[in-house]
């Protein structure tokens, strides 16, 4: 398990690490915390050329309130943010979610974005970005564009992403008055990978529900009313997959039972 | 930093246990064989090799980190604590350690190392932990000979003798 050989690049701005991916875009692994990377570079699932090392880019660390949003960029550890104190306050769901997020151990390196980046379909980040409907900032020598998650995520570990992009930012909408949020996990052992995970978004007439580890990407649903039959259909239609850990079967049960569970609670926050 | 190609090796120059120390590396080199292999520091143990186990856990830039998945031209300035560095002087051990000893908080010893140095960056920020926390927290490390029952009783010990400024 060590990793095949590749060029190192330690870039010092922006502008430097767009030039790399500008001239070797598809051959480009962009490492940060390297605590996704690392491991399919060890595993040989990536076989980059260059690794380039964007942690020591001062312009993309730091998070912030802006229009509504939390924007974390991207050399932001996911330690850092969880110790935030106002995380609570301004995202509740991202407050619950992210103590799920690996262990300690890893959440002291592991980058918000590269979360977001590596698009694993049982991780938090990704599910919590698309319940929430959060945004995706990518850069390029080129220009600069914001993906809807809904856009962004495309299959297990594939993504809107360019060859020649990197991620400089993902916003998560902050908590508006009336709305309740819940989450919930189901792991062989606390901070593993999702079996299935279940992120609820409650508003006054409506719930909206995102299920991580079934499908090949989180999946949202908006649920009006009473919703037990509703979720039992959606429970059905999700394509879930068996592997070592569970059946789709399995999941799909987790799903209604979680579902339900965290649908009931968001509504509960709601109406606090 | 200029581009570091594949197939060199390249010098390393960082902080470890106090002492600056350099050494050679190839960009794929992880950290651990960088600490076992060019350095000597053999007390890191290599388990898993993809970060899930925790027996490579050390101290970068003064917080955990799985040495495993860390490349070791990412921690070139960097500043490291391996279990080496626990100790305060050769024949002594730390309190966290003396209270592994005390309690038979290891059977093989394979997954100590790193749960010392994750331990005892804990309890710095939570000195008075709740065995559920603790619990919590040790998640990030696999045990197979123990059933983590003494870890967890020379875990809150020790942190009980921290708080009491005892050894």
């Amino acid at each position: 398990m060590k990793p095949a050989s590749f060029d190192y690049v330690r870039a010092e701005s922006l502008a430097e690490a767009h030039d790399v991916l500008a001239a070797e875009g598809g051959d480009v692994a962009v490492i940060a915390g390297g605590q996704s990377l690392v491991p399919l570079l060890s595993m040989r699932m990536a076989r980059p050329n260059v690794v380039l090392d964007i942690m020591h880019i001062a312009e993309l660390g730091g998070f912030a309130v802006e229009d509504n949003c939390i924007r974390v960029g991207a050399t932001v550890r996911q330690a850092e943010l969880l110790a935030w104190p106002d995380l609570a306050k301004h995202q509740p769901l991202l407050a619950q979610a992210l103590p799920w997020v690996g262990h300690a151990q890893t959440r002291a390196r592991g980058t918000v974005c590269g979360s977001v980046a590596l698009a694993d379909p049982s991780a938090e980040l990704p599910l919590v970005l698309a319940a929430l409907g959060g945004n995706i900032v990518l850069s390029s020598k080129a220009e600069r564009r914001s993906v809807r998650a809904a856009d962004f995520f495309s299959g297990i570990m594939s993504t809107a992403r360019n060859d020649d992009e990197l991620i400089e930012a993902v916003s998560f909408p902050c908590a508006s008055a009336g709305e309740g949020f819940a989450f919930r996990e189901f792991a062989r052992r606390h901070g593993d990978f999702a079996i299935v995970a279940c992120a609820a978004v409650a508003t006054g007439k409506s719930v909206r529900l995102a299920v991580g580890g079934v499908a090949d990407r989180p999946v949202v649903r908006d649920f009006d009313g009473s919703s037990d039959n509703a979720l039992a259909a959606f429970a059905a239609e999700l394509e879930a997959r068996d592997d070592l850990h569970a059946t789709a079967g399995y999941r799909r049960m987790l799903v209604r039972k979680f579902g339900a569970q965290t649908i009931a609670e968001a509504r509960k926050k709601c109406r606090a | 930093m200029p581009r570091l190609s594949a197939d060199a090796r390249h010098t390393v120059r960082l902080e470890i246990n106090g002492r600056a120390v350099e050494g050679e590396a190839e960009p794929r080199m992880l950290l651990t064989d960088f600490l076992r292999h060019r350095l000597g520091l053999t007390g890191t143990h290599v388990g898993c090799e993809h970060g899930v186990c925790g027996a490579c856990t050390i101290q970068l830039d003064g917080a955990p980190a799985r040495a495993c998945l860390t490349l070791a031209v990412q921690v070139d300035g960097a500043s490291i604590r391996t279990v080496e560095g626990l100790a305060p002087e050769p024949g002594r051990l730390s309190v966290l350690q003396e209270a592994f000893r005390r309690h038979h908080a290891q059977q093989c010893g394979f997954c100590t190392a790193g749960i010392l140095m994750s331990l005892d960056w804990y309890f710095r920020g939570t000195p008075d932990p709740s065995e559920a926390d603790l619990r919590e927290f040790l998640s990030g490390h696999i045990c197979r000979c123990t059933g983590y029952v003494p870890i967890v009783a020379a875990a809150l010990d020790a942190a009980k003798r921290l708080r009491e400024g005892k050894s």
